[in-house]
């Protein structure tokens, strides 16, 4: 009974978050609005048991990745207003939009079940059971290659963003290492010959 | 208790929201970017629920790798946005076509 009205208050609280989101007029408040929603769902996926993956979203979306999305929102300086207009006149396709697909997934959801029996309750694992290490067993023998896929993906991502965004100043004092590897002693001290000079 | 009916009707309104959002923030490119987290996570949704109604741990390690991408596109995606500001002073997607390398 507990965990039905916990299912029911934290999915209520993710769909307004998500509607905050969209309809927001500061990015910064649709910003704000998306931690509430990964929290939320944190939340939902620590109530069906899986643990890890609530932690992630935690640890890899509020901590890193909205981190992220509020620096460079709050780096750039953009004129909301601009950026509204237009907002209401593809509102009524964006709303009818959000009511036939939910209509379609729902209806689909609700009728037709396509085989598998959606109104399972599953299996209660024991309170010493633990998601990680089940995770833990496939991930690093079954689906090791993925893994290092992965990471060779996040090593991408990180060089293309640091090349996308990096750029060169003009009039910046910065170190040329090779040129100062490469000096010779010819190129800092000249010794010249000359007869001796008398100072008035 | 929560029926697998339920997390996924659930995530099917949470995916109609956020495809709904990027109707509606057609212009400004970093809300475009957070409707499209929002829809990674609406697809993640359901493969946790599948992953534990089914008892079968394999849609948990897809949804792990759907994190792994969605950082990286973000990433990307925001590098893009703050060239783009750089360039245009402003984020509209109708100038993304002006980014000619």
């Amino acid at each position: 009974m507990l965990v039905q009205f916990l299912f029911y208050a934290f999915a209520a609280v993710l769909l307004g978050s998500a509607f905050g989101v969209i309809t927001s007029r500061n990015p910064v408040h649709s910003a704000l609005y998306l931690v509430l929603a990964f929290f939320t769902s944190a939340g939902l996926w620590l109530l069906i048991e899986a643990e890890f993956l609530a932690i992630v979203l935690v640890l890899v979306y509020v901590g890193a990745v909205m981190v992220l999305f509020l620096f460079v929102l709050m780096m750039l300086d953009i004129n909301a207003e601009e950026i509204r207009k237009g907002f209401t006149r593809y509102a009524w396709l964006g709303w009818l939009t959000v009511l036939a697909v939910a209509f379609e997934i729902v209806g689909v959801v609700v009728v037709r079940r396509m085989g598998v029996d959606v109104t399972r309750v599953p299996v209660p694992v024991a309170a010493d059971h633990s998601n990680t290490a089940d995770l833990g067993a496939v991930l690093y023998t079954r689906y090791v290659y993925p893994f290092e896929l992965a990471a060779v993906l996040l090593l991408v991502a990180i060089v293309a963003a640091i090349v996308l965004t990096m750029r060169k100043r003009k009039g910046l004092k910065l170190q040329d290492i090779n040129a100062q590897v490469a000096t010779q002693a010819q190129d800092r001290v000249r010794i010249i010959k000359m007869a001796a000079e008398r100072r008035e | 208790m929560i029926t697998l009916e339920h997390m996924l009707v659930l995530s099917g309104l949470l995916f109609a929201l956020s495809v709904a959002g990027i109707f509606i923030n057609r212009k400004n490119v970093i809300l475009l970017l957070m409707c499209i987290e929002l829809l990674l996570l609406s697809a993640n949704f359901n493969f946790v629920a599948f992953s534990r109604y089914l008892g079968n741990i394999d849609g948990q390690v897809f949804v792990f790798f759907i994190l792994t991408v969605a950082a990286a596109e973000s990433a990307i995606g925001l590098a893009i946005l703050v060239v783009l500001f750089r360039q245009r002073r402003s984020i509209d997607v109708e100038d993304m076509a002006s980014l000619k390398g």
